[in-house]
């Protein structure tokens, strides 16, 4: 008797349960669903952007001459010169000279905060990096505008605005970047590397220069193409104080036109031809994007971070 | 001869106290088995002698430890200490680079410089740890693409690179098949002409087999030391009867 009952009790609780649980797939379905909607509108996202390029990119290109276009080094719309190597040149000027600037100020610190700061210099640091990197670029251009171009202009002479003043802000502004990259690579290295170095009768130094740093390589190197990605990409800040010129500079005090401030400075008031051209400019930017982004995906697998 | 001479050691990490009073001597060209329990502080003792615990936040040490007559904590540079005492760790750590640069490392560090001379090292090195014949062919190749075995060896000979005096081994063995085991106690014992070494071992067939000298250590209590002979067939002390009998706990 007594165990009827208790089976009929158990019956009874069933379908409450039954209910229960199959809210609980619709809650669950309903989730995924909702998940899968954000991914493909992200997928889709990309995929437009990239169509968008390249149907409105390439028939410009091949008008101009793919040719004449990527290799031609004069750019006056006016006059239907379109060629746009002194862009390509001063994005690749720009992104070394920030590069230049930019990796081993970035590399130092990062070994820095990883290996040689006291926790309390690091509640300082990482905020400060964190804020740097948060920094909006147009105040970073702004800052270069009012110091770094008329520091130039006192030094070197010019007006001020040049390659090299491009150079030191973007080299600021991958440095948030490099550091938090190449840190966290640091700190991934195992303990046991720098303990086994010790062992031997390393320095600090020397241990953390001589085996900590090159078993990071990889991440460090990944750090360094984000940067790379980053300078390459960046508009505002070096055309508020580049000169952008679309001449091939000859010397660091040369204003430089990159690919990015010329999308920027003529998309407003182009039209036919001249649009194009500029749509034709943003995809081989992308190009080079593309291929910056797979190396790092690359550099990131063999990091695994 | 003594070349360690441990006088009333004590250890706290923080407010635990890993290390009661310990003192003993350790001869020289001899090997010198660690036994005890999981956290009795045999890795803590070996790490007191060549100052790695230096790197512990919150260690504190009393007591003395002599190399050679010379006070290891009165000012002593670590990095000579480090260098005339050497440490092989319980989980192989070769570095991320080639074989050659692993063993070279160590003599780079100290100086040495000139390709001739350090081949002759890398070499030496290599053979003395019996791994010559594996690996004279690959020198280029990564260190970690080595299986189990040959890293510790590796780590062996990086150590045997910068001519220690005293080899510090703590557990070399633990991660390794029986066969890569017994290489490496065979090279142990062959090592003890030129090298003191002192081993923390968990293998009581290890420590009976290749030691001259056991220390038998208990809640960081140095309980029993003695010929290895002598502490396996007739112990002093029950507690390490009982350990050593596997009546332990
Ligand atoms: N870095 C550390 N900080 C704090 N306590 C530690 C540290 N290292 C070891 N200890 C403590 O000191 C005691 C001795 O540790 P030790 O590593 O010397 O033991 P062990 O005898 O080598 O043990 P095992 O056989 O497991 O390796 C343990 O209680 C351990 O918890
Ligand atoms: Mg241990």
């Amino acid at each position: 008797m007594a165990e009827r009952r208790s089976d009929r009790g158990g019956i009874a609780f069933g379908p409450a349960e039954g209910k229960n649980v199959s809210l609980k797939c619709f809650r669950e379905s309903l989730a995924a669903g909702l998940f899968a909607a954000a991914a493909c509108i992200c997928v889709l996202a990309v995929v437009l952007i990239c169509a968008f390029l390249l149907a409105n990119g390439i028939p410009g290109m091949v008008r101009i001459g793919v040719f004449d276009f990527l290799t031609g080094t004069r750019w006056k719309p006016s006059n239907n010169l379109y060629g746009i190597m002194p862009m390509i040149l001063g994005s690749l000027y720009v992104t070394a000279g920030a590069l230049l600037v930019g990796v081993p100020a970035g590399i130092l610190t990062a070994l820095f905060m990883s290996r040689f700061a006291s926790r309390r210099m690091l509640k300082f640091m990482k905020p400060a990096v964190s804020l740097l990197a948060g920094i909006p670029s147009v105040v970073f251009g702004f800052f270069g505008l009012v110091v770094i171009v008329p520091l130039i202009r006192e030094l070197f002479g010019g007006n001020g605005s040049s390659l090299l003043a491009a150079c030191v802000l973007l080299g600021m502004m991958i440095l948030p970047t490099i550091i938090t990259v190449s840190e966290s690579a640091l700190n991934a290295v195992p303990q046991s590397y720098y303990e086994g170095a010790l062992a031997l009768g390393a320095t600090h130094e020397r241990a953390v220069f001589r085996v900590v740093l090159p078993a990071a390589k990889s991440g460090v190197a990944a750090s360094v193409i984000l940067g790379i990605g980053r300078a390459i990409g960046e508009a505002m800040a070096v055309m508020m104080v580049a000169g952008n010129w679309p001449v091939i500079p000859d010397s660091l005090l040369k204003g430089v036109r990159t690919l990015t401030s010329n999308i920027v400075m003529e998309m407003g008031y182009a039209a036919d031809l001249h649009r194009e051209a500029l749509i034709a400019t943003a995809v081989v930017l992308f190009v080079f994007i593309l291929s910056i982004n797979l190396l790092f995906s690359i550099l990131k697998r063999r990091a695994g971070l | 001869m003594a070349k360690f001479e441990i006088e009333n050691l004590n250890l706290w990490y923080g407010s635990h106290h890993a290390l009661k009073h310990v003192s003993l001597s350790i001869e020289a060209l001899k090997i010198t088995a660690l036994i005890g329990p999981s956290g009795c502080g045999k890795s803590t003792l070996l790490k007191t002698l060549n100052r790695m615990n230096d790197l512990v936040e919150g260690c504190r040490i009393t007591g003395r430890v002599l190399l050679d007559g010379q006070d290891v904590y009165g000012g002593m540079d670590t990095s000579l200490l480090r260098r005339r005492v050497g440490m092989v760790f319980q989980k192989p750590n070769p570095f991320p680079m080639s074989v050659y640069d692993n063993v070279a490392f160590g003599p780079r560090t100290h100086g040495i410089r000139g390709k001739a001379r350090l081949d002759d090292i890398v070499e030496r090195s290599l053979r003395a740890a019996a791994i010559w014949d594996e690996l004279k062919d690959c020198l280029k190749k990564d260190a970690l693409r080595l299986s189990g075995g040959q890293q510790q060896r590796l780590c062996i000979a990086r150590a045997l690179a910068v001519e220690p005096e005293v080899l510090l081994m703590d557990e070399p063995t633990s991660a390794l098949d029986p066969i890569s085991t017994s290489r490496i106690e065979d090279l142990v014992v062959s090592l003890k002409q030129n090298y003191t070494i002192i081993i923390v071992t968990h293998n009581m067939q290890q420590a009976a087999r290749i030691s001259d000298r056991t220390a038998f250590f208990l809640l960081g209590e140095l309980v029993e030391y003695g010929d290895t002979e002598k502490l396996f067939s007739l112990p002093r002390d029950k507690r390490t009867e009982n350990y050593i009998t596997g009546r332990f706990g």
